[in-house]
């Protein structure tokens, strides 16, 4: 299995209430193993997935959020967000969280990997991909 | 074409796991290699054999072990949605001090590796879900 193929994560839903944002990230994390190129896009309600300062205290639901920054590590390349998903619940980059990428062997360095896209980008990057997960 | 099949819906509930079930038994009749079929979130609930619909209603879990028993099909439960979910086979009973099981015949349970590995060896993944 050394072929290497273009993975995309697509999480269409808010973080708690349903269980797929976790189980979707679970996949992402397993699937590091196997050394593929992956992205993740966040469209829909799964905006809501990378907002900052989240807080599930009195929710009694475990707080999953900071995985979310630690996908640097876990081989994801790219965490795109859909504009307009975003526009529409109010929200804007600077609601969202920043995670860095550093490749320990060459030590390039990304700042942050989350990017804002249009929609018509976004179904191009999809377009793209070899395997699209559909969370 | 080798595909391979993602259910991530139970049974009864939503359409997802019948309209999976039609597409993997048209691509199979058709001669189309299916890898495997993988069941994931709620998906898993597709795989316990107490399940007992009304007579005059499909029976979702049979007809997918009739499916497998005929074509030799790899139908994974994920471990980690299972021992959520308390699906169980004698394994994971073991493992895990359960005084039962309940995985129906045909099926088995393992990682999310199987689902990452049944992408990259396939031409398509195709996931039903909501």
């Amino acid at each position: 299995m050394s072929d290497i193929k273009k993975f995309m994560y697509l999480n269409r839903r808010a973080p708690y209430g349903t269980i797929y944002a976790w189980e979707s990230l679970e996949v992402v994390l397993i699937g590091a193993a196997f050394d593929q190129e992956v992205s993740l896009i966040f469209a829909d309600d799964g905006v809501f997935q990378l907002v900052k300062g989240s807080d599930t205290s009195e929710s009694d639901m475990k707080n999953f959020m900071p995985t979310y920054r630690t996908l640097g590590d876990y081989g994801v390349r790219h965490m795109y967000v859909d504009r307009a998903s975003l526009a529409a619940r109010g929200l804007s980059e600077d609601d969202l969280i920043e995670v860095a990428w550093e490749d320990y062997e060459t030590e390039e360095e990304v700042d942050n990997i989350v990017e804002i896209v249009d929609t018509d980008q976004a179904a191009k990057l999809m377009a793209e991909s070899e395997v699209v997960f559909s969370f | 074409m080798k595909l391979s099949v993602q259910v991530n819906e139970g049974p009864y509930q939503h359409q997802a796991s019948d309209s999976a079930y039609h597409f993997t038994k048209a691509a199979l009749e058709k001669g189309h290699e299916v890898f495997r079929v993988f069941f994931y979130h709620d998906g898993v609930l597709n795989g316990t054999r107490l399940t007992t619909p009304p007579q005059d209603d499909r029976h979702v879990v049979n007809r997918w072990v009739e499916l497998a028993e005929k074509y030799d099909l790899d139908m994974v439960l994920c471990v980690a949605a299972a021992q959520r979910r308390g699906l169980v086979d004698e394994g994971e009973a073991e493992r895990n001090g359960k005084d039962a099981t309940n995985i129906a015949p045909q099926f088995r349970i393992s990682g999310l590796g199987q689902l990452v590995e049944a992408a990259i060896q396939s031409d398509r993944l195709v996931v039903f879900g909501d």
